[in-house]
């Protein structure tokens, strides 16, 4: 290194730092001094915004600041605005009838805009995330419907669930035949077959229809109806169709009757306000298999 | 920037140079001429324009706003004239953006600082800023005088520095003023604020602007071409032998000597410089530099200290323009005896230019071909198909239709996928089967559920490709979008 004090740079006429690297020397060029003050203001802004604001971490907690300011208290507050925004709309929605709230363009998306979040809190974890379903957990976005698949059928549903506890709950079940003794190990294999070929399914080899016919005239027609048509009094699924909620070959066809079948589905009356029960209803309406 | 340190004037010991340099002010001189005509002439223009295009009217029909330009934050709209932007059309201005940094390049690479010597909104309210103080305090020597004075204040001084002051912060108000009115119709906004019943955040913004404008115009002034900006280092990687930057003629103005002793030589027969050493060029400029050291970052190139400098050339009865728009190609091409060349058009212009044009042509290109009708369209993902109890099988859509015309449609949807397949939107009571109708208010987006049915004796392939077609039935204006249709 150079000396500095007197070293000046012949070309500009200016002092140099001394730092010199393979013979090129640094021009000495001070920071302006307003910049410098600015940066000093700016050390005692950031100890300033310590005291005001939450800024330390503590062993369990952390230094809150002379304002007492938290951003989750910003969250409350924005959430409680944003509640009275609603609010207005949800009244309108709950004042309104299902089929009007169909027919109003601006309720409907609410509906479904409410719904389907709701739905997504309360209802995909069993019925996915879409109402696409799975085995014992039905696809509302089908049209077929075990108690009924009109607006109201489907708000009494949410609201009352089905064997759920609930007084005004749907009531009916798949009795266990096998297990109960009614049928007979060879008398279920034939009343599954007959079931099969009722949605025109393949059927066992040397499978007796007549007997199938009269096995489930004497202990099936009593819910799922004459033809096995189904009943959404009862829950009793139509046995005519493409749609099975617990699979249709005959091995679980066999398990079912031999062991019936009670899936729950809980009320959520008392858990979701009548609005949200509305808007939910109309929402899984609106998954395109309503009736 | 830095004062020329004399090696004699470093005398201590443990002088390691100062830690950091005072500001030293710049009283720059009136001037008048060509350059400072045109100064004033684009400051009354660029002003003009800031401070009164919110007023211009512009019909759009009843119920849209009928300001020309107009950004509408709460309904997230762009107003230019007749163009209305959406938020997803916000990559309109990528191309702004590139045209904006490319006609900068264009404007250095034919005659350098162009931008910051005139345009710059830095420099057009410094000047302004500049010229208030001038006609309150008098000029640079007076100025300077009253600065240096050490008489205690009397009233007449006082009452010059608030009078400086007070005009200064009514131009920077009206700047903050002018700012928000781009945001809100002018016309009501303006009559909010003299009533006090405007927004917050409205005089909050006339606010912040009105400081910055009276801090960085008033006090910071050329500190921010040297410091803060850094367009002075881009463009000093950018410019090139050719380009036409403010220079003085040393071929011409060396070596400097008196007028009289220049008279002599001349009448000798011998070279003399015509730079008679007036100072003019540094009185007049507003960064405090002479230009006669050559090119430098504080220069902003706005010419003023060619309009000095040439005024002395015809007092002493010398050719003007020893200080000019030129290069140093040109004054080695005079000191060889050689005609000064100007090459404007060259390869870098000629690319720039073409960058412009097609970048330009683009934008308008897809602004014009733009449409008003626009849809989306969403697959539904769970489920994907569905199975209907008759065995036919269904697709859901969420379809979003956008209409971004000033009155409401009527739109049919059709879709063009699986044979005999049937459409139903949700809430929608189609009044000619399977073709929903439905209205979509002017300047409004509508999202709606579709569903698609098809048979099940068609039994179609795994995925099918899906066209959906939405038609304004009054005006005929289409628009369509492609998914698939998909079986389970």
């Amino acid at each position: 290194m150079t000396d500095h004090h007197s070293d000046i740079d012949s070309v500009t006429g200016r002092s140099t730092t001394g730092h010199e690297w393979d013979g090129i020397k640094e021009l000495n060029t001070p920071l302006p001094r307003w910049w410098v003050i600015t940066f000093y203001l700016t050390i005692v802004w950031a100890i300033g915004y310590w005291l005001v604001y939450p800024a330390w971490p503590l062993i369990s907690s952390n230094t809150t600041g002379m304002f007492g300011y938290s951003s989750r208290a910003d969250v409350a507050v924005e959430l409680a605005n944003l509640e009275k925004i609603r609010g207005d709309k949800m009244v309108a929605l709950g004042a309104a009838s299902l089929a009007d709230i169909e027919k109003d363009p601006a309720l409907l998306a609410l509906a479904r805009a409410k719904g389907k979040t709701v739905f997504g809190d309360n209802c995909a974890p069993c019925h996915g995330s879409g109402g696409a379903g799975a085995k014992g957990y039905p696809n509302l976005n089908d049209d077929d419907w075990l108690w009924g698949g009109t607006l109201d059928q489907i708000m009494q549903t949410i609201q009352f669930g089905a064997r759920s506890g609930h007084a005004k709950a749907h009531e009916g079940q798949m009795l266990a035949f096998g297990k109960d003794g009614v049928l007979k190990g060879d008398e279920i294999v034939t009343v599954a077959n007959y079931v099969r070929s009722l949605s025109g399914l393949p059927t066992r080899k040397g499978y007796d229809a007549a007997k199938g016919e009269k096995i489930f005239a004497e202990n099936c027609v009593a819910c799922h109806g004459d033809g096995g048509k189904g009943n959404p009094e009862m829950g009793a699924p139509n046995l005519t169709d493409k749609i099975w909620l617990y699979g249709s070959d005959e091995a679980s066809l066999i398990e079912t009757i031999s062991l019936g079948r009670a899936g729950v589905m809980p009320a959520w009356e008392g858990r979701l306000d009548p609005a949200t029960i509305k808007a939910m209803a109309v929402y899984v309406h609106s998954l395109g298999g309503g009736k | 920037m830095n004062k020329t340190v004399n090696p004699n004037d470093l005398t201590s010991d443990d002088d390691y140079g100062p830690l950091y340099a005072a500001r030293k002010k710049v009283y720059p001189q009136s001037v008048s001429g060509t350059f400072r005509r045109i100064k004033w002439g684009l400051m009354a223009f660029c002003l003009g324009i800031y401070y009164l295009l919110p007023f211009v009217r512009w019909n759009r029909g009843l119920g849209a706003p009928s300001q020309a330009v107009l950004i509408d934050l709460p309904n997230s709209r762009f107003y230019f004239f007749f163009i209305e932007l959406w938020p997803q059309e916000v990559y309109y201005f990528t191309g702004l953006l590139i045209v904006a940094a490319v006609a900068l390049f264009l404007m250095n690479s034919v005659g350098g600082r162009i931008w910051c010597g005139y345009l710059c909104p830095q420099t057009v309210w410094t000047d302004l800023f500049y010229a208030v103080e001038r006609l309150i305090e008098g000029d640079r020597r007076e100025r300077m005088k009253k600065d240096k004075s050490s008489d205690p204040m009397r009233l007449e001084r006082i009452s010059e520095i608030v009078l400086k002051h007070s005009i200064w912060l009514l131009i920077a108000w009206w700047t903050g003023g002018a700012w928000v009115l781009y945001f809100n119709d002018a016309p009501m906004l303006v009559k909010q604020l003299v009533t006090f019943q405007a927004p917050m955040i409205a005089y909050a913004w006339i606010g912040i602007l009105t400081a910055t404008t009276y801090v960085l115009a008033g006090f910071m002034r050329e500190q921010v071409c040297v410091y803060m900006c850094p367009w002075p280092r881009i463009q000093a990687a950018l410019t090139d032998e050719w380009a036409l930057n403010v220079t003085y003629r040393y071929d011409r103005g060396e070596k400097r000597t008196s007028v009289k002793k220049a008279a002599e030589l001349r009448v000798l027969g011998e070279h003399a410089g015509d730079c008679v050493d007036c100072y003019q060029c540094v009185a007049v400029c507003p960064t405090g530099i002479d230009i006669r050291n050559g090119p430098q970052l504080e220069c902003i190139q706005c010419g003023l200290c060619i309009d000095a400098c040439g005024n002395v050339m015809t007092k002493i009865g010398r050719p003007k323009r020893l200080i000019g728009y030129d290069n140093d190609i040109n004054i080695h091409r005079r000191q060889e005896g050689k005609a000064p060349v100007y090459r404007i058009v060259r390869p870098r212009t000629v690319a720039y230019s073409a960058i412009i044009a097609a970048v330009g042509g683009i934008m308008i290109y897809t602004l014009a071909t733009r449409s008003l009708l626009d849809v989306n369209v969403l697959h539904d993902r769970n489920p994907v198909a569905v199975r209907l109890s008759d065995g036919s099988i269904r697709n859901a859509y969420t379809v979003r239709l956008l209409n971004k015309s000033g009155y409401d449609r009527v739109i049919a949807i059709d879709a063009n996928g699986p044979a005999n397949a049937t459409i139903h939107v949700i809430g929608v009571d189609s009044v000619t089967p399977d073709r929903p109708m439905i209205v979509i208010p002017r300047d409004s987006t509508s999202e709606l559920r579709l569903l698609v049915t098809a048979p099940a004796d068609s039994n179609p392939e795994k995925s099918i490709p899906v066209r959906f077609h939405v038609t304004d039935i009054g005006l005929g204006e289409a628009a369509f979008a492609t998914d698939n249709f998909v079986s389970p």
